[in-house]
């Protein structure tokens, strides 16, 4: 266990007053009850996602003209919007529509950041100089105006979004991988592997990656919930997700301002729900954090 | 070597990677604004796909410069920050200068004024979050700074104007928004601080909620530290400990989160600007993108990405001058 000392990384310290499972669930509940918080915000938004056919009262993309803008009511528990679609039943659709994109950029982006920052801290020298570059040009542009640029290039489509709110993640996550990847390097064990004559990919992927799990989990939580605020952002600009895909963004784009003062239904929920989705992801992101990083344990 | 030459060497050496970065940033707008299918001289012509004279089309494309060869438009986007010349947008035909100059005192004053109810919320929240660690006040603050990260700040402006409507209908029996059009605050600065306050307070909680959390982290890791332990043994005054040893310390990270945070806020607050109707720079950027006009998108982008590493470089800067233990390496 030579690692253990050399490693000014985390997760080691942690393996080594490892305790059975039980007695950690325990200690999680009593340390981390806002954690626990977010966990359960996190779980009834998939179980929402889920079983969305089955538990929403009517058609997300049923208009009806006789249903316009009517009050929360016991037919139409939080209302209907300008199209006469059921508010519940959308935003539970709309469910869907932010996990998918959150997870989905979150794991492709923050994968190709660990891949990235991992390598470049590898190879070291030249490559990590260009590459370090070609990350400040990267980080160098705010999140949204990147994603607006790509989405006009590629169009409005699933796809382009998801694209357009993944890329600039990569940079983020190789950053931050690779600052952890360049202490990991300096151990011996990474040159008796090359010793052996694997090849490059197999170190970075099965001999580096897994030791900075700690802070790419961080990572890859923060980047659920930042995709999620990114993909609203984007809808309610009308250069994300199009009508009528069920999406938070994209309801509060519909008439949220318009019908704000005679229907302010329409502009709550759909922001209290992101607003929601994203404080989960984060509490959870928080206490995983506070786990994984025994530098920023409570005393 | 002395401290003095050492730290000249440093920043020289940064500003010189300072130019990479940006020229890297005006080979990535460029050729990204030029794969957007459709141009500005189509949009311009054509509108909504009427019949386009083919002469006009080409005049326009003469007119523009876009007829070029890609890289001689290049090089001319590129000379033209050397001779501070930026051109014309293409949309309009008015002077980039001219078009950002107005814009740009409209965001520049929401950003400075967010940063002020940031630091005004953090600060405070942050160090008694960080004393009190662990209990209620702690959660309290925790989850109002973790809620600040969550609520869209864009959402929360749509609550805000709705909240201004409903309660002046209350209050007055008239409903009042804020003005739209934009007054200089050296014109009439009540007029000023009442369109600009709300917005500044939509994207001043978010920023606050960034910067409570690294006050509170960053507190917490120098209470640690063994000399706020010898000061404890020492018998000093917890208040001494705090304001005098541990907070000064605390600071470097909360300086260098508030300053990036406020980069951004130059550049990236183009969905606030769309709520409050602000005729700011991001909503320029918007109209911009949507337009195609290369000339003024990727001058804004510039703008943006320059602010951003400028801003990097003198926290970077700061944070040698200010911490004698950081070696310019």
């Amino acid at each position: 266990m030579s690692v253990t000392e050399i490693n000014p990384g985390t997760v080691i310290e942690e393996l080594a007053e490892r305790k059975p499972l039980s007695e950690r669930i325990g200690s999680l509940i009593r340390k981390q009850p806002l954690g626990l918080a977010g966990l359960l915000v996190v779980s009834i938004m998939v179980v929402c996602a889920i079983f969305a056919e089955y538990i929403s009262p009517y058609d997300p993309e049923l208009a009806s003209f006789e249903h316009m803008l009517i009050p929360p009511n016991g037919d139409f528990l939080l209302g209907t919007d300008q199209f006469g679609r059921d508010m519940l039943t959308r935003l539970i659709f709309g469910a869907q529509t932010a996990l998918f994109i959150g997870f989905t950029c979150a794991f492709v982006g923050s994968f190709a950041g660990l891949v990235l920052g991992v390598g470049s801290a590898y190879f070291g020298g030249k490559v990590d100089l260009i590459f370090q570059r070609v990350m400040d040009v990267f980080m160098a542009f705010p999140l949204i105006i990147l994603a607006l640029a790509i989405v006009s290039i590629f169009g409005t489509s699933m796809s382009s979004v998801i694209t357009a709110i993944t890329i600039p993640f990569i940079p983020r996550c190789a950053r931050v991988v690779r600052s952890s990847a360049l202490a990991i390097r300096e151990i011996p064990y990474v040159d008796a592997a090359r010793a052996c004559g694997f090849s490059h990919i197999r170190i970075i992927l099965r001999h580096m990656a897994p030791n900075v799990m700690a802070p790419f989990l961080i990572i890859l939580t923060a980047a659920v919930g930042q995709a999620i605020l990114t993909e609203a952002s984007l809808s309610y600009l009308g250069m994300g997700v199009q009508e009528p895909t069920p999406a938070w963004g994209l309801m509060l784009q519909g008439g949220a301002e318009e019908y704000a003062e005679s229907a302010p239904w329409v502009a709550i929920w759909p922001g209290v729900a992101i607003s929601l989705a994203v404080f989960g992801f984060n509490l959870f992101g928080d206490a995983l954090r506070d786990v994984l990083d025994p530098r920023l344990r409570t005393r | 070597m002395g401290r003095k030459e050492s730290m000249y060497k440093y920043i020289v050496k940064r500003v010189l990677l300072m130019l990479p970065t940006l020229l890297g940033a005006a080979c990535l707008i460029f050729f990204l604004l030029r794969m957007i299918p459709g141009d500005v001289c189509e949009l311009r012509l054509a509108g909504d796909g009427q019949y386009v004279d083919p002469d006009a089309l080409a005049a326009c494309y003469t007119n523009l410069g876009l007829d070029k060869p890609v890289y001689q438009q290049f090089l001319g986007f590129i000379g033209g920050f050397f001779t501070f010349d930026l051109g014309e947008s293409m949309w309009t035909g008015q002077p980039i200068e001219r078009e950002i100059g107005l814009r740009f005192q409209l965001s520049l004053q929401v950003a400075i004024m967010a940063t002020l109810v940031s630091i005004l919320i953090a600060l405070p929240l942050g160090t008694i979050s960080a004393i009190k660690q662990d209990t209620w006040i702690d959660y309290v603050v925790r989850t109002f700074s973790i809620a600040g990260i969550a609520i869209p700040s864009f959402w929360l402006g749509i609550m805000i104007i709705l909240g201004l409507l409903i309660s002046t209908q209350a209050w007055f029996g008239t409903p009042w928004m804020p003005p739209i059009e934009y007054t200089s605050p050296f014109v009439d600065l009540e007029a000023n601080m009442v369109q600009l306050i709300w917005p500044a307070l939509a994207t001043g909680y978010r920023y606050a909620a960034v910067a409570t959390r690294m006050t509170r982290s960053s507190l917490l890791e120098v209470l640690r530290e063994d000399y706020v332990r010898t000061a404890r043994a020492k018998g000093l005054l917890e208040k001494i400990i705090i304001n005098r040893h541990a907070l000064k310390n605390a600071m470097l990270p909360v300086v260098t989160i508030i300053a990036i945070e406020f980069a951004f806020l130059m550049g990236g607050m183009v969905v606030t600007e769309q709520v409050f109707n602000l005729n700011g720079l991001g909503k320029l950027f918007v109209e911009s993108v949507q337009n195609h006009d290369f000339a003024m998108t990727q001058a804004l982008v510039m703008l943006v990405a320059f602010i951003f590493v400028m801003i990097n470089l003198l926290v970077d800067i700061f944070y040698a001058w200010l911490d004698p233990r950081i070696r310019y390496s």
